[in-house]
């Protein structure tokens, strides 16, 4: 057999079979130093991580690529042929276009559904709560951000929400969130009542997209997809935007709800990247969306308790880190390190001092049991719904957090005997980051009204807005996209939001610091000089892009506009998700253009294509971009602001 | 008589997922990229199909004869059996009269109706003059198409079979005249 590319995947090797794509350097697979330290580490150890496993991979199914394959009955599997010569329908009679909406909207539900049920298990949490807050019963959760509280019961029209006994009012809101799960009448979301600008719901009333409950758009979907149901892509799409918009406000159910249990944001220092691990103290990366149980593991990790039996077993302290939004959502309140995003997961995991990684849901990936088990390392799974083969499962009821949190770190600091040094291998990098940007904290810095900063807009001293959020994908170089369209949208005088695994990659490359202000446009820099912020602002998870659409809400209505004529963009660069296909679509459905610097799989239908990057900014005023080159991307991005601002009388 | 590189058929790998098929056209484009391949007119075709047969899946082209009926029937010498044994169409020379197409025991010609030319595998010459693989070896996710010198392919069978004696997964088909006893561990 005749070798082809330069190198061959060493695990595959390993195995004896031969791998026919080249591989990539891991300069080639990731813009992260850590990174390709550790994936030449875990190649040395013979550990197949992502990487490997992305490029074994290849070729990926040209019909899967294109959104032509269809599994949803038994008369399948079927496909379409791209090129003409063979089918053009599915068994069922469904055509490409039928079938390419079909997905997207499969994709939108199945995002709706992880936020939803994260928001339900915040809501639940929440409930309990205060029920035993009334009764005067002991709970490990309770009402921490009572100005939070306060602040939503009144943004929900809740009578007298200044004065009124505060557990009171918190059922009062719990009642308002609940009803938005369960209603069966054709009523609106509560929470988008309240939420949106009148602009945007008069839109969403003239399409017949507003959602009425969470539970049900997603299960309306469901029942749209199967055979025999909505085959017009039309219909489908459309339903699609609905099903985001529940999508939306279940995200800003989960992040409010999560204010009030945990605090309200507020700046903090901290490092990213997989040199926040210690050689010598107990290693635990909590990993994963929800931060029900994670935040109880961080307070528990600080107590003397836990240190003292540290001390017991050798180690000089705790060091809690994380990996995605449960990092995020962490390190936002408690300033607790981030070991990475995405992609890192499996790696902090192959530096072998992991004792501990304790994960809830989303994102997190089955073959860190493997990995785990190559060490001492334990993978701690604690929901229900999220159990891997492999994993220790200790399962986290609200009632019990305590309890299971001092079993995770128990077991965690028990494993620090095992860990066996001479397989420890941390790379020696990380970054600075300021986190903690809720639109609170950012109403304070500009002294309690978002003047200053409309006024900048206007100015022209802040360019335009741009979110940029989403995931890793091995598709593309790890963290590149993140990096590059930051930095050159920065430089162009552009001020940067975001959340994710978005948030952690600008941490990563420094992009989240005071001196970072030297790489933005000299404009921009005046005013992040002033305001002493960094160029590029941490928002927080990705369940927080709700925290970008109250901000854009409150800037739309200070400039009394709709949000589509505001100089702003969105963007994912390295999504991966179904979750960033919902966030997208209701970023879309909301006024904000949206560019993927992934190709999503639609190209098999022209119409459902051209529907998504052309014909949906007639009924939304706002369409998807695909373009993964971030240079063309940031050129797109600014002729677009741009020409908002001529269209809003701004100056250039 | 096999000389050269060969592509060799594990059929008992196939699994009809057409990947071959996809990779065959997005080769033959001109932009030769799946996302703009499928919106190309005239379209790219796939060269290579898969015949359900027996409950098996077989991949089917341009065997290359060694004594090409489809060479013997062109009038206009489109069709021509190479000195490498490849059997190549000159598209610029071919009228569409499609003689090869009756004539080819394979059915593996096929007609482009919108350039009213035949389309055939070419082997994929220029991708292993640089050395890579066939695109339809390349994209085949089973490893049931392979490509090599016809030694090195049967070597890889031999060493396969010889495997599967030694752990005893599978044994020789009844009525065979050679038998393998399965030996110890070791």
């Amino acid at each position: 057999m005749p070798r082809v590319g330069p190198r061959f995947c060493t695990v595959s090797l390993l195995r004896g079979e031969t791998v026919a794509f080249p591989i990539r350097k891991p300069e080639e697979k990731t813009v992260d130093k850590a990174a390709q330290l550790m994936i030449r580490r875990a190649e040395e150890l013979g550990i197949e991580t992502v990487y490997h496993r992305y490029e074994r991979m290849q070729p990926q199914c040209g019909f899967g690529l294109l959104g032509l394959c269809c599994w949803l009955c038994m008369m399948g599997p079927c496909r379409i042929d791209p090129f003409g010569v063979g089918p053009s329908k599915g068994v069922c009679g469904a055509n490409s276009d039928t079938m390419v909406a079909r997905r997207v909207l499969l994709h939108i539900a199945n995002g709706e559904a992880a936020h939803g049920e994260h928001a339900f298990h915040v809501l639940e949490t929440f409930k309990t709560a205060v029920e035993h807050s009334s009764k005067n019963l002991p709970f490990p959760y309770r009402i921490a951000d009572e100005k939070k509280l306060r602040a939503i019961a009144r943004k929900l029209g809740i009578p007298d929400a200044d004065t009124r006994p505060v557990l009171d009012l918190a059922i009062e809101v719990a009642k308002i969130v609940e009803e938005d799960f369960v209603r069966t009448t054709e009523e609106p979301l509560n929470l988008l009542k309240a939420y949106s600008i009148e602009k945007r719901k008069r839109t969403f009333e003239r399409l017949g997209i507003v959602p009425r409950s969470i539970w049900r758009e997603g299960f309306e979907s469901l029942h749209r997809i199967h055979v025999g149901v909505d085959a017009d892509y039309r219909s489908l799409l459309i339903h699609g935007l609905r099903t985001a918009l529940a999508d939306c406000y279940a995200m800003a159910a989960a992040t409010e709800l999560q204010d009030v249990l945990f605090g309200t944001p507020r700046p903090v220092e901290s490092y990213a990247n997989l040199g926040v691990l210690k050689q010598d103290e107990v290693n635990i990366v909590v990993h994963g969306h929800n931060p029900l149980l994670s935040m109880k593991v961080v307070e528990l990790a600080r107590s003397e308790e836990m240190l003292s039996l540290a001390k017991s077993v050798g180690a000089k302290g705790i060091n809690v880190c994380g990996i995605c939004c449960t990092a995020n959502e962490v390190l936002m309140r408690m300033g607790v390190p981030l070991a990475g995003n995405l992609l890192h997961q499996e790696l902090a995991l192959a530096t072998g001092a992991v004792e501990a990684m304790v994960v809830d849901y989303q994102c997190v990936m089955p073959s860190l049991a493997d990995i785990a088990g190559c060490f001492h390392t334990k993978l701690i799974t604690t929901m229900p719904v999220a159990r891997i083969p492999g994993a220790v499962h200790i399962e986290w009821k609200a009632e019990r957090a305590d309890e299971v949190a001092r079993e995770v770190l128990r077991l965690a600091i028990e494993g620090f005997r095992a860990r066996n040094r001479e397989r420890v291998f941390i790379p020696d990098v990380k970054s600075k980051v300021i986190a903690g940007f809720s639109v609170e904290v950012i109403l304070e810095a500009l002294g309690g009204t978002l003047a200053p900063l409309v006024e900048a807009v206007k100015r022209g001293d802040i360019r335009g807005i741009v979110g940029i959020v989403g995931c890793n994908n091995p598709k593309v170089p790890q963290d590149r996209g993140h990096v590059e369209l930051a930095r050159e949208l920065i430089s162009n005088d552009v001020l940067v939001v975001g959340t994710g695994c978005w948030a952690i990659a600008a941490a990563k490359a420094g992009l989240m610091t005071l001196e970072a202000q030297s790489m933005a446009g000299m404009r921009l820099r005046k005013v992040l000089e002033v305001l002493k912020i960094p160029p590029c602002l941490h928002m927080g998870s990705c369940v927080d892009n709700s925290r970008i659409l109250a901000a854009l809400n409150a800037i739309a209505d200070a400039l009394g506009v709709d949000i589509p004529d505001l100089p702003v963009f969105g963007s994912a660069p390295e999504a991966m998700s179904s979750k960033a296909v919902s966030i997208g679509t209701w970023f879309v459905a909301h006024g904000v253009n949206v560019h993927l610097g992934v190709v999503p799989p639609v190209l098999g239908s022209e119409v459902v294509t051209k529907l998504l990057t052309e014909d949906i900014a007639g009924l939304v005023g706002a369409r998807f971009v695909v373009e993964p080159d971030m240079k063309k991307a940031a050129e797109i991005i600014l002729e677009h602001i741009d020409q908002k601002r001529k269209a809003l009388g701004l100056p250039a | 008589m096999i000389s050269g590189e060969i592509i060799y058929v594990d059929i008992e790998r196939c699994v009809g997922c057409l990947s071959c098929y996809i990779a065959c056209a997005v080769e033959h484009s001109l932009t030769k990229n799946l996302y703009t391949a499928i919106y190309e007119t005239p379209g790219p075709l796939p060269r290579i199909k898969v015949a359900p047969a027996l409950g098996y899946n077989v991949p089917i082209r341009c065997m290359h004869c060694e004594k090409p009926p489809c060479v013997e029937v062109c009038p206009t010498e489109a069709l021509v059996k190479t000195p490498e044994g490849l059997v190549l169409l000159r598209k610029e020379a071919c009228i569409g009269c499609k003689g090869c197409i009756l004539a080819c025991p394979y059915g593996a010609i096929t007609l482009s109706i919108a350039e009213k030319v035949v389309s055939k595998c070419d082997f994929c010459f220029e991708r292993t003059e640089k050395g890579l693989l066939p695109a339809c070896v390349e994209a085949c996710p089973t490893k049931a198409l392979k490509y090599g010198r016809v030694e090195d392919v049967l070597r890889e069978v031999h060493e396969r079979k010889a495997r599967e004696f030694v752990t005893g997964l599978t044994g020789a088909p009844s009525g065979t005249k050679v038998l393998y006893g399965k030996p110890p561990a070791r």
